[in-house]
């Protein structure tokens, strides 16, 4: 069975028409063509799908598509306003925290998450905040320290 | 201290740490992996595999699924080429589909291509395929024993690599010490678990194939597609796109490339095929369970005689990238520290299990595990320092291992000096309160193997650069492999070093069997050298070009030229100076395309003896590390402090990328060496195969990570360069074995190092004591 849903991807209204055992995962990728929210298990584990639903970080593979009626999503696309950077996405590039990248998009909106709830996290804060993305290429450092960085940017 | 002749150099990009090259594509969420492509009128392709870990097919019936709306095609064994294949070509074991038998949980029995992925699951619900169970050989240890399943007729008693080397006179080792001690330890499996999932898509046109892969080699895909359907390897074409990481889990086909051509052929549309989580752990091919005995005998003051050490491997039920991992397990062992006689056995041994094969340090990191573990309890016994058992055996620079390596840079003695000063240990050893403990163990790995895979001639890499017809811009075109490690990053500095050039205005196309010169790949950590040599001589010749034409342009000897940062100069004269751009736009104008190409090939490397070809290589890292941990004595909880890590990899391309591989590497070991571990249940099914049972680290159980370089400079590599990328996983497990020993005074014999372990091995030691004090 499908549903008429309306929602706000990145700014935009969008009307969509989905089965509703549709994951929002599979509906961003495939009915939104937004290929920069990524797959890596399907089942909650790796974080490499998170967005922002309504500013809160979930994993979009655990949500199912009709839950986001009238709510706002953010994926990584909507990030860079006008070719400029997001100051995450800045400090990702610049201290290193980028490897094979299949996991930056989520970890880039976890962050996201965390710098707008407190904007000044500590090193365990930001851990806390992205235990649940998982990271096999870095050793979660570099990441940590981009956070960190980007904490400091954005307070000015 | 090996000679440093980079020291006096001023080099205008190289050693610097730029931005990744790709950092811009992939935060912002644009850069395609092979999942996020699609193409008109594409199909999707799944593959049904075996509920039973050995059993023989009495038939497969396929007729309702093919009579399911929106399935496109359904194919077996009989669809397609039976000529079997695998990576390493002393031991074809595999075929597309299983024919008579199968032979792990897991073991491709069929596939479908259907209009999507909901179709393709419901499609193999209804494809119905009769077994007859047969008994499995699950115990990798009793495996070879009389009245065993025998996992391939071809191969009596499961036995799929035997290798008995021994170098010098190991008994004789024995008679002349001072002290002999065996040990034995066990390894566990476990994954690499990219968090990519491995996807291939295939389509023809007019005969020929190409298929996009996430793949760490394009070339050996190539290939092997050639091979399997008999076609000549100019018409299959093999590209990646992004790959999403792969650590040795993605350099052998899949079964995803062969079954998906099969379905494109027959639909006539391009097909994607993909394996969700679960299935890549079936599918596996990661590290191997090993059990390790190991003696070795030293003199009164520690030093090392002699060493024997036999082994056993799982190898699963195919021999995937194992012989090498049998090999590397032993032949790697002697590169650290300097004895003269060694003595290496091993079995590597068909079970009804997942195949394991390459995985971040290839064979050695258990082994390593093994040897470190067993050295501090001689140096206990001998009453010596950890550290200073370590540098009296430590390896020289120019020397050779008994089993044949040349080894020219080696700066592990500096390595183990370093470390100790980094991280206090004279301060901390056996004065840290209870429960608080550190330890050291050692490591090094090729920086490229000696010999290709397969038997050929080709060089091992090769690159062409060209520069944009108005000079401000250039492609470097390369066969090497991006899979997260960064070498489009560092080979395009290399090669703006090399031109004179600068990396702003670099370009890459890289790993496409089309477009890009031959390179064998992402694996052995071969490319910084390896790849980078080829690309450092294109580069040059792309520099004597453009100066031989600025010496007619400026009228100048081209010998009093220089070019550097984008700028021509004259050596003897500041006032002459030519932009780079200028000067290659008016080569472009009256010589043509400005083009240069260079390619590597290693020299002949290693010994004569059976196998000596496995762990040559032109170069050797070498690294040091030292952990600290505090054990909860109630509960057996290990907290990782802080790991330092020291490495020699020669001259550093790229600081900011090497020490990133530093910290995935060792985030891998610590993985490995305290919670990760693939698990079957009693019947060959796995038991953890998804990524939060399996326990994959995540950042909070990460620990202050230390990472000190030692100038180093190797002569075998481009600007003196060797790996880093999977050495830092060698000493990790037995650097936290030996903490943990440190703190509690308990030796764990078995990875990983679970708290359960810690606390029952604790347990045990209590009443012992309490026993003894009775
Ligand atoms: S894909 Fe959603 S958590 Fe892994
Ligand atoms: S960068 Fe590869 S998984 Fe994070």
């Amino acid at each position: 069975m499908n549903k008429d849903i309306s929602l706000v991807v990145n700014g935009e209204a969008r009307y969509i028409n989905v089965p509703a055992d549709k994951t929002l995962l599979d509906m961003i990728r495939e009915d939104l063509n937004l290929k920069g929210t990524k797959k890596g298990c399907d089942a909650g584990d790796c974080g490499a799908c998170t967005v922002l639903l309504d500013a809160e970080p979930v994993n979009s593979c655990l949500v199912l598509a009709v839950e986001a009626a009238n709510k706002e999503v953010t994926t990584i696309e909507g990030l860079a306003k006008g070719g400029e950077l997001h100051p995450i996405q800045a400090a990702f590039i610049k201290h290193g925290a980028v490897q094979c990248g299949f996991c930056t998009p989520g970890m880039v909106l976890a962050a996201k998450a965390i710098l707008d709830k407190n904007p000044n996290p500590s090193v365990e804060e930001i851990k806390e905040g992205i235990a649940g993305n998982f990271c096999r290429c870095t050793g979660y450092k570099k990441i940590v320290d981009a956070v960190l960085a980007s904490g400091r940017n954005i307070q000015g | 201290m090996s000679e440093n002749t980079n020291a006096n150099k001023d080099y205008a990009v190289i050693g610097k740490s730029v931005p990744r090259i790709d950092g811009r594509e992939k935060v912002t969420g644009a850069a395609k992996y092979t999942g996020d492509l699609s193409f008109p009128n594409m199909l999707y392709g799944k593959i049904l595999t075996s509920p039973y870990a050995h059993a023989r097919i009495i038939s497969i019936d396929t007729v309702e699924a093919e009579k399911l709306p929106g399935v496109k095609a359904v194919i077996t064994h009989k669809d397609v080429p039976t000529l079997k294949y695998g990576i390493s070509p002393a031991r074809w074991d595999e075929n597309i589909f299983c024919i008579d038998k199968v032979r792990f949980v897991g073991d491709k029995v069929a596939a479908v291509a259907c209009i999507d992925e909901k179709t393709c699951y419901e499609a193999m619900k209804l494809i119905k395929v009769e077994y007859e169970v047969l008994p499995a050989a699950l115990d990798f240890l009793t495996a070879m024993d009389e009245g065993q399943p025998q996992v391939h007729d071809e191969y009596p008693n499961n036995i799929n690599t035997e290798i008995h080397q021994e170098f010098g006179d190991v008994e004789q080792a024995f008679k002349d010490a001072h002290y002999v001690r065996t040990d034995r330890f066990l390894g566990q499996r476990t994954y690499h678990s990219p968090i990519e999932p491995h996807s291939a898509i295939s389509m023809w046109q007019d005969g020929k194939l190409t298929i996009y892969s996430s793949t760490q080699s394009p070339h050996y895909f190539q290939h092997y597609i050639a091979r399997e359907f008999d076609m000549k390897m100019g018409d299959v074409r093999v590209l990646k796109t992004y790959v999403g990481g792969g650590f040795g889990g993605k350099l052998e086909p899949t079964g995803l490339e062969f079954a998906g051509a099969v379905l494109a052929r027959i639909t006539g549309r391009p097909v994607k095929m993909f394996y969700d989580r679960h299935e890549m752990f079936a599918h596996n091919r990661g590290r191997h369970a090993q059990y390790m005995e190991i003696t070795t005998g030293v003199d009164k003051d520690g030093k090392i005689l002699g060493c024997h050490a036999n082994f056993k491997m799982d190898g699963g039920a195919y021999t995937s990238l194992g012989i090498a991992s049998a090999y590397y397990a032993g032949a790697l062992l002697p590169l650290t520290y300097e004895f003269d006689n060694y003595k290496f056995d091993m079995f590597r041994v068909y079970t009804n299990l997942p195949a394991c094969g390459a995985q971040r340090g290839h064979g050695a990191p258990q082994p390593k595990y093994a040897f470190e573990c067993h050295l501090d309890e001689i140096a206990k016994d001998l009453g010596i320092d950890p550290i200073e058992i370590r540098i009296r055996n430590a390896r020289r620079p120019n020397t050779v291992t008994p089993n044949e390596f040349g080894v020219n840079s080696c700066e592990i003695k500096s390595c183990l000096e370093m470390a100790r000063d980094m991280s206090g240990w004279v301060e901390k050893k056996g004065k840290l309160p209870k429960g608080r403990g550190i330890g050291v163990a050692t490591g090094s790995f090729v920086s490229g193997a000696g010999y290709p895979i397969y038997r050929t001639n080709l060089p091992h890499a090769a690159a062409m650069i060209k520069v944009a017809e108005d000079g401000t811009a250039a492609t470097l075109y390369t066969g090497a492999v991006d899979i997260g490690q960064g070498s489009d990053t560092v080979l395009s500095q290399m090669a703006a070093e090399a031109m004179g050039f600068v990396y702003e205005q670099m370009k890459i196309v890289a790993a496409d069997t089309e477009t890009t010169p031959h390179d064998f790949g992402a694996y052995a950590s071969r490319q910084t050298l390896m790849s980078g040599a080829a690309v450092k001589q294109a580069g040059e010749e792309i520099k004597a070009q453009l100066l031989d034409m600025a010496a007619v342009i400026l009228q100048r000897d081209p010998s009093d030229l220089e070019v550097k940062a984008g700028v021509i100069y004259s050596r003897t004269d500041s006032s002459v100076t030519l932009s780079f751009a200028d000067a290659a736009k008016e080569f472009f104008v009256r010589r043509g395309p400005l083009v240069g190409k260079g390619s590597y090939a290693p020299p002949k490397l290693g010994g004569k003896f059976k196998g000596a070809a496995v762990g040559t290589s032109p170069a050797y890292s070498f690294c040091a590390q030292i952990s600290e941990v505090q054990i909860d004595e109630e509960t057996g909880v290990i907290d990782v402090l802080d790991v330092w890590d020291v490495h020699d990899c020669g001259m550093v391309i790229n600081p900011g990328l090497l020490h990133g591989q530093v910290h995935g590497a060792l985030y891998m070991g610590l993985g490995e060496s305290i919670w990760e571990q693939v698990l079957f249940d009693k019947n060959g099914k796995l038991v953890n195969g998804n990524l939060g049972e399996y326990r994959l680290p995540t950042a909070l159980d990460m620990p202050r990570v230390h990472s000190g370089l030692i100038d180093s400079y190797e002569p075998a590599g481009p600007w003196g360069v060797k790996e880093v990328g999977e050495g830092s996983t060698n000493p990790t497990m037995g650097c936290f074995a030996n903490a943990i020993y440190d703190a509690m005074g308990v030796r764990i014999n078995s990875l990983p190092l679970t708290y359960e372990k810690v606390w029952k091995a604790l347990k045990e030691k209590r009443e012992l004591e309490q026993k003894q004090n009775k």
